[in-house]
């Protein structure tokens, strides 16, 4: 993993770095979801991806599915949250569509972790007797080597996730490439697993953010981030912590439009390839 | 349906739901609430304000009562730890052993596609393990989602001894009963029905067999005082992370 200099990009150049089949992580919809490159993507399209949903999926998976830009999907859920289900996810899954790798959340969390540390597995409590198991044959179970008293004590071991590119919204990144990030750590366990990470901020500012104290600590260093782009509002319709909050009128036009095959091509002719809000 | 509740109108199924999970929470100090779980983040958000400052409540995706600074994995790193006494699963499908089922309906052997496909199993498979105290819960009571047995395992509800398993579920509340759950003897015993529904009527609507005796109490209704706190306080609460559901119930 080459440690080179920070890229700043402008969008769709950030999202053209993203190659067909890439195994791809995103956060959750309460983290930074950058949804303006999530947009670019699906205007290409993007195709054949392996997302990693850290640790479940929302709008940004729907959507992808909803575009044909999904060969497989590993997540511990995909859901709209108070929407309901997610309807691209939920159809692809019964034409047969996509691939699905059920996960539970902190398996993800651990294998990502694994990654991080550059170990080959995490072990993992609970999970046994769970069909997981059975529909994850890359999942183990082992005896633990360090049972006291020879106790027989079976424990869950999980391959590390290391995926190609990490893609996610944030506030704010400096001109070195450093991106703040706050208590969204989820976003700094990626970006450290993730062979590349692609960011897109509200907004670059012509500081080191690692100058200060209080800053350092919520950011991810430019060491793991290989290129930001400006997007204003880069993250609606999803909320964007101590930005803006969620579209949520947005979000059910969006959940009842795809229900249909038909009625997500009409929302994405319209929100997607035609008009990005102000 | 929008009603702006007041302390005299009636009480809810949903409110005796959420009362019946806050008389189980009742001096346990830390409670964590999961994703999509507004009627125990009511019950968890009474239960701390009848506390005097004595439980820590941990809501997932509220900001005003989510105290974890480590990311996503925090809330399963402390509850591996024990430090969370109590959390709370539902199941597109329970069966009578406390397993549930988050990930679909229809034969494992044609997994992924399904008849219906839940969310997935979100942290379930883990912390039902690793929490003591986890109390199920679903509204829907019906031969659909209380089933005999179910299509997916997504987490356990007992485990062989050599399992390492310090938590596991506690109690099913439904819209129309409590049950209580015996990991011995890995079966459920009807506890209390709610106001206006018979312990026929609830195994009419159940298909798993479970316990229970001749004479089923009745499910109690919170007190004046807790109906009114709800209402208020916890209703303004709750509604920060689940604004349609306050809004809902409360009018808030």
């Amino acid at each position: 993993m080459p440690a080179q200099t920070t890229e700043i990009l402008d969008l769709e150049t950030l999202a053209s770095r993203i190659p067909n089949g890439a195994r791809i992580a995103l956060p959750p919809d309460y983290s930074g979801c950058a949804m303006a490159a999530v947009r670019a993507l699906m205007r290409r399209p993007v195709r054949d991806l392996h997302i990693i949903a850290v640790p479940a999926g929302g709008m940004q998976v729907d959507m992808l599915i909803g575009a044909g830009s999904v060969a497989r999907v590993e997540a511990a859920a995909v859901t709209m949250g108070e929407n309901g289900l997610a309807p691209r996810f939920t159809a692809a899954l019964k034409s047969g569509e996509i691939e699905m790798w059920d996960a539970t959340c902190p398996a993800i969390q651990a294998g990502l972790q694994a990654a991080e540390k550059g170990i080959p597995f995490m072990p993992l409590r609970g999970i046994i007797g769970s069909d997981l198991l059975r529909v994850r044959p890359d999942w183990k179970v082992i005896d633990n080597p360090l049972a006291e008293d020879g106790r027989r004590d079976p424990i869950v071991i999980l391959p590390a996730i290391t995926p190609d590119v990490t893609l996610f919204h944030a506030l704010k990144a400096d001109r070195y490439g450093n991106v703040w990030i706050g208590v969204r750590r989820e976003l700094m366990l990626m970006a450290h697993a993730s062979r590349q990470a692609l960011v897109t901020v509200e907004q670059i500012e012509d500081v080191n953010f690692l100058e200060d104290p209080v800053l350092a600590a919520g950011t991810i260093p430019g060491l793991y981030i290989t290129a930001i782009a400006e997007a204003k509002n880069g993250a609606w319709p999803i909320e964007l912590s101590g930005a803006y909050p969620a579209d949520r009128t947005a979000q059910a036009d969006y959940v009842k439009a795809a229900r249909t095959a038909d009625g997500f091509a009409q929302w994405a002719a319209e929100v997607v390839h035609d008009r990005v809000p102000a | 349906m929008t009603t702006v509740a007041s302390a005299t109108s009636a009480v809810s199924t949903t409110e005796i739901m959420i009362g019946a999970i806050a008389e189980m929470l009742a001096g346990l100090s830390h409670i964590a609430v999961g994703a999509s779980s507004p009627i125990p983040g009511s019950a968890a958000l009474l239960t701390r304000a009848r506390s005097g400052g004595r439980t820590r409540v941990s809501v997932l995706g509220s900001r005003e009562n989510n105290p974890f600074t480590d990311g996503g994995r925090e809330l399963f790193d402390c509850a591996g730890q024990g430090r969370i006494d109590a959390f709370f699963l539902s199941g597109g499908q329970i069966d009578g052993g406390a397993n549930i089922n988050l990930v679909g309906v229809g034969d494992v052997g044609d997994y992924p596609r399904a008849e219906a496909r839940f969310p997935g199993s979100f942290g379930s498979s883990y912390l039902y393990f690793v929490v003591p105290r986890v109390i199920l819960f679903r509204e829907e009571h019906t031969p659909r989602t209380l089933v005999e047995e179910v299509d997916f395992v997504s987490a356990p509800g007992t485990s062989p001894p050599e399992v390492y398993r310090p938590g596991g579920p506690h109690a099913l509340v439904t819209s129309l009963c409590v049950f209580s759950f015996d990991r011995n003897r890995a079966r459920f015993t009807l506890q209390s029905v709610h106001p206006g529904v018979t312990a026929a009527a609830v195994r009419a609507a159940t298909a798993f067999d479970y316990d229970a005796s001749a004479e089923v109490p009745q499910t109690p209704r919170l007190d004046a005082e807790g109906l009114a706190l709800l209402r208020s306080t916890v209703a303004r609460e709750v509604a920060e992370t689940y604004p349609d559901f306050a809004r809902r119930h409360w009018g808030v």
